[in-house]
């Protein structure tokens, strides 16, 4: 069993000696491949006869429609945003994430409290607001962080989508009235923001620009250790 | 963004403390009532009151779905929604800013709640601290005999059932609102509340709200401007 721990200090009422499971996380930028390789992930590690739970952001009972909706209207300001995924990420985690864990399960998380820190950040929180925040998230076993290189992204999101998307182009942020040139920058800056968590987080860089498969198979070696380490 | 704290804006901040049946809502209404009557620039907002995010919290209530820290983080919301698109411009514009409850409240019941201090008060790190915080004190029974008196039909959250207290929702309220005058108290000194006796009548207390606003707050430069 590993030994959890939280960022700051512990929420209300969670009693982490209690937490048996293992917390794996998975970053990366949209059309990076995410949600296919935890999808290969999940089959794989219920093939070896672990129990499996998928988590993301803004799935929520509680504001992930609301969430939804209030985007959709880009009407909130970047704090009200930044407070409601705050919301949406604290409900998963204390309704789904904690009580999956404490029930032995691997829970395999499409983005976590990273993603969220980089796009306030980006928007102009100071990052010790957003880090104290954060503060009663539960440190993951491992953080895989998929690398793609720009060029690499935008391919794949064209062929994946045909255009790019308001938010992923940082397109409230006002970098420029070009979309193409927004995103890029944009994509710049959340990159920026990993590097430097990176380091202060200890995340596990994955070379994603690499096939499907080459891709699977080392996170897959990976995880294995992280597996054979924690249990 | 912290930064704006230091600034100083044109607007004054201005808001009411106190337990439920205290009494700041009918005083801070009369407040309200009399200022606008003057002629001044103010305006009046209320604790979750987002048209955003009040149907989330809505729905969290209803169907129990909230734990202390999501409790927290979506009144945050709520607070952050107003404060960013209504308060904070009106205080730059050079408005009175009047507000029934304030961080506060969200210091004393979360905290109540389990929540830890020191992340409260970091997660309203970019409100300022308000110009006047009237906080209206009362002995716990007499505000719980208001309450328990006039409005039998007590909510889940309001009466801290969350809390697992008491299988009695009243007995509930009375040990949650205990816990949470405690919590007042001790931040009177802290955060500097003019503190007013709630014991006294209504007009009694809206002749002193009255007069402590006009000794702290120069009434002149709110007036009204014309525009044609």
């Amino acid at each position: 069993m590993s030994p959890k721990r939280f960022y700051g200090i512990s929420p209300a009422g969670i009693d982490v000696a209690k937490l048996s499971g293992q917390l794996i996380v998975i970053e990366g930028p949209d059309s990076s491949g995410r949600s296919t390789h935890i999808d290969l992930l999940a089959q794989w590690l219920e093939e070896q006869g672990y129990a499996v739970a998928q988590v993301g952001l803004k799935r929520s009972t509680l504001v992930g429609a609301e969430l939804e909706r209030a985007k959709e209207g880009n009407v909130l300001s970047p704090r009200t945003l930044s407070l409601f995924y705050a919301t949406d990420f604290y409900d998963q985690f204390e309704n789904r994430i904690v009580p999956a864990l404490r029930a032995g399960f691997v829970v395999l998380a499409d983005r976590y409290i990273y993603t969220l820190m980089a796009r306030d950040i980006v928007r102009g929180a100071e990052p010790g607001w957003v880090a104290s925040v954060y503060s009663m998230a539960l440190v993951p076993d491992a953080v895989f962080y998929l690398v793609v290189s720009l060029n690499t992204l935008v391919e794949r999101t064209f062929q994946s989508h045909l255009e790019l998307g308001y938010w992923e182009s940082g397109m409230d942020c006002g970098l420029s009235r070009d979309w193409f040139q927004s995103f890029v920058r944009y994509q710049k800056k959340i990159r920026n923001e990993f590097l430097k968590m990176q380091k202060l987080y200890g995340f596990q860089a994955v070379n994603a620009n690499r096939a499907i498969p080459a891709v699977d198979r080392d996170l897959k070696v990976r995880i294995q250790q992280v597996l054979q380490r924690t249990e | 963004m912290r930064a704006f704290e230091a600034e100083e804006l044109p607007g004054k901040l201005i808001a009411v403390e106190g337990l439920d049946g205290s009494g700041k809502s009918t005083q801070i209404h009369l407040l309200h009532q009399w200022l606008k009557g003057k002629g001044y620039r103010v305006f009046f907002t209320e604790w979750n009151s987002s048209v955003l995010v009040r149907e989330a919290t809505k729905k969290g209530k209803k169907r129990q779905l909230l734990t202390p820290t999501t409790f927290s983080l979506i009144h945050a919301t709520d607070f952050a929604d107003r404060y960013e698109r209504q308060m904070l411009p009106l205080l730059r514009a050079g408005y009175l800013v009047l507000c029934d409850r304030y961080m506060y409240t969200s210091f004393a019941r979360d905290a109540v709640r389990g929540c830890d201090k020191a992340w409260l008060r970091n997660l309203y790190g970019f409100a300022r601290v308000p110009d006047i915080t009237f906080f209206f004190r009362l002995p716990l029974d007499v505000a719980l005999g208001r309450i328990l008196e006039g409005r039998p039909q007590l909510k889940y959250f309001e009466a801290g059932m969350d809390l697992g207290l008491s299988l009695d929702i009243a007995e509930s309220f009375r040990i949650f609102q205990g816990r949470v005058l405690d919590q007042y108290l001790a931040m009177a000194e802290e955060f500097g509340f003019t503190v007013l006796d709630a014991t006294r009548s209504v007009h009694a207390q809206q002749k002193e709200m009255r007069a402590i606003f006009q000794k702290r707050i120069d009434l002149a430069a709110f007036h009204k401007r014309f525009v044609q």
